[in-house]
């Protein structure tokens, strides 16, 4: 037993050793490999940094209502008669007053300007109350002050201040013909709303002239999750066209957009790893074709086998987790914590940070070994078949 | 012949296939080789010395009849087997040298000996003492790429001896290289037969080096004529 392993531990060496005659060969499928892995790990630190801005955004105890069909707060309207039928119907929370608890609001898109690429970008704006703060859980001011009730104040949320230029506070922002001041900061707690502007719903609705109108309506469920008693409604009154979603749901459906583009990051992993496996199985290849005589004189001086086979196969797997560690400490420098910003559903830009976690690292190396393993399993076991005359063949 | 049988070949054949082809190198061949003989095999290209030196070595199988080594049956053995029984009882060494060129002089030397369950200290100490008794203690450290032929196919050697086999098994050890050199590696074989009790079966072109041997076996067409060396 000491004995294979002292075999195999030579055979290794002596691979090791004369990489330097395929330096460039091995370096570039070391390279192939590490892009691969970067790049998977891109698109999965990014999908879970998005995963985690959503998930705190939605909640179960909130209803939304918007228009059938608008599929996004910004496509739905919402007469105030509608909002007044609605909020109306069962299964709503009250007040001490025995008043339903409800939000209407506006979603109205301002352009900004990112601080990254200095170009114009949607960055949603919302009309809100204060009923509208306490639906929404972890809501602070985080600098300066709320804004007040009819004057054109705004609060910004952390997410957009961060992707968008001009919005400290005390500084005055112009959208379209209208002048605003930011009068503080707000956070959410990481959830998609910090990528948001807040303004007074009625400031919104005039300086944007949308009448009475409002967009949704969120309201708070009596029991989390139940939103059978408004379903109920918007089915038996014709006037209402709704749709009605605990918040939860309607952010996970914003979030399938993303989910697309992560299965396309599998896709394009998968297809680079199949080149980078090519790239592998032509190194290991020609690393036993290099080595055919000494593998057969080893075999000859009574070497076994399985020292070739697995001598062969961990010259290919060290090759391969050394690309795997490359690729993902690449990626963990130039991703993590790394924020950007993509469409949500509004089509409107949800900033969120890239989220590089050890089970992603892990993952990366996983997939690097998978490519080395398979791409030395094969030129190992030629390397173990090789017959032992061949040591004995003339020539150099 | 005198001594004890170390080899003996019964009816041995060897045939290959080569697409529709079949080649018939030996067909029904004798032979025997007692411990402690130095013996030169000769014959013109294609006559199947070297086939015949695998097929001792336990590297290329007969397609027919019987190898016995110290009276046990070696030609039916795995090939795992084989290869612990060559590297028991087998130093090869080959026309080209086949030294790992990563390594220096003395790994190579060390090879055969991470087959045994020898410690480092004593596996460096047989090591010496095969370089000692080529003459390259001075080069122990030196990469074998950066030698000459001469000095190459004497750390072949110190690598065939050091774990102190009984046979040597050797094709055209001096094929690759001059007359002079040639002759000081073939009285270092002379010297392992002679000095160090080593059986030596040595495939060669080259009469002056068969001269060497104690006996002499011509291979032609697969047959065998031993011819007196003064012949
Ligand atoms: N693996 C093989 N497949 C088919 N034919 C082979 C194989 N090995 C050897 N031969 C044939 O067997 C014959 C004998 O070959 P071998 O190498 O034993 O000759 P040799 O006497 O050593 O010749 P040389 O002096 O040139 O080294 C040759 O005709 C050769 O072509
Ligand atoms: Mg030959």
């Amino acid at each position: 037993m000491t004995s294979i392993f002292s075999q195999i531990l030579t055979v290794m060496m002596m691979n090791i050793r004369s990489l330097p005659q395929r330096f460039w060969m091995s370096f570039s499928a070391t390279l192939a490999i590490s892009v691969v892995v970067a790049v998977l790990l891109s698109f999965l630190s990014m999908s879970k940094g998005f995963e985690k801005t959503l998930e705190g955004a939605g909640s179960e105890n909130t209803a939304i209502v918007t228009r059938s069909g608008s599929k996004s707060e910004l496509n739905s309207v919402l007469s105030n008669d509608i909002v007044n039928i609605i909020t109306a119907a069962p299964g709503i929370a009250h007040n001490a007053a025995g008043q339903p608890i409800y939000s209407p609001e506006l979603f109205v898109i301002v352009d900004g300007i990112r601080r990254s690429s200095k170009l114009k970008a949607n960055l949603p704006m919302r009309g809100i109350s204060s009923v509208g703060f306490e639906l929404r859980s972890n809501v602070e001011i985080a600098e300066g002050r709320m804004f007040e009730a009819g004057k054109n104040e705004i609060i910004v949320g952390k997410a957009a201040q961060r992707e968008f230029a001009g919005f400290d506070v005390g500084t005055e922002v112009r959208f379209g013909k209208t002048i605003w001041t930011v009068v503080g900061l707000f956070s959410t707690g990481g959830s998609a709303f910090e990528s948001e502007l807040w303004a007074d719903t009625r400031t919104v609705q005039s300086q944007f002239r949308r009448g009475n109108s409002f967009q949704t309506v969120r309201v708070l469920l009596e029991t989390p999750g139940d939103v059978q008693g408004m379903v109920d409604l918007v089915k038996q009154d014709p006037r209402l066209v709704l749709d009605i979603q605990t918040e939860a749901e309607f952010f996970s459906e914003q979030g399938e957009a993303l989910s697309g583009l992560v299965s396309i990051g599998w896709a394009l992993s998968i297809i680079m790893s199949l080149g980078a496996l090519a790239g592998a199985l032509n190194t290991m290849y020609t690393s036993v074709s290099d080595r055919e005589r000494e593998i057969a004189t080893l075999r000859a001086i009574g070497f076994s086998n399985i020292s070739a086979f697995f001598g062969t196969l961990v010259e290919s797997i060290v090759l391969s987790i050394l690309g795997g560690f490359i690729g993902a400490i690449a990626s963990y420098l130039f991703m993590n914590g790394r924020t950007t910003a993509t469409m949500g559903g509004n089509f409107t830009q949800v900033g969120f940070s890239f989220e590089m976690s050890p089970e992603l690292f892990q993952d990366g190396i996983y997939l690097a070994l998978i490519i080395g393993l398979v791409g030395g399993i094969f030129p190992a076991w030629r390397a173990a078949r090789l017959p032992v005359i061949l040591a004995f063949r003339g020539g150099v | 012949m005198s001594g004890k049988l170390l080899y003996d070949l019964k009816s041995v054949s060897k045939t290959f296939v080569k697409g529709k082809e079949k080649i018939t190198i030996f067909d029904k061949l004798d032979m025997s080789i007692a411990e402690g003989d130095f013996l030169a095999i000769m014959g013109p290209s294609g006559s199947g010395k070297t086939t015949l030196l695998n097929m001792l070595g336990g590297v290329d199988q007969p397609t027919g009849g019987e190898v016995f080594f110290n009276n046990s049956r070696v030609d039916t053995l795995s090939e795992g087997q084989l290869a612990r029984w060559r590297a028991n009882n087998i130093g090869f060494i080959f026309q080209f040298y086949n030294l790992m060129p990563m390594l220096n002089a003395a790994r190579n030397v060390e090879l055969p000996l991470l087959l045994t369950k020898l410690s480092s200290s004593q596996r460096k100490k047989s090591v010496e003492t095969a370089l000692k008794l080529v003459g390259l203690s001075d080069r122990a450290t030196h990469m074998t790429s950066e030698m000459s032929g001469g000095q190459q196919q004497r750390v072949a050697i110190a690598r065939a001896i050091v774990s102190d086999p009984k046979l040597l098994l050797c094709d055209e050890p001096t094929g690759d290289l001059d007359r002079k050199t040639a002759d000081e590696i073939l009285s270092m074989l002379q010297l392992l037969n002679r000095k160090f009790g080593k059986t030596i079966v040595m495939v060669t072109h080259d009469a002056a080096a068969a001269a060497y041997a104690k006996r002499t076996l011509h291979l032609d067409k697969g047959v065998f004529v031993e011819k007196d060396l003064a012949a």
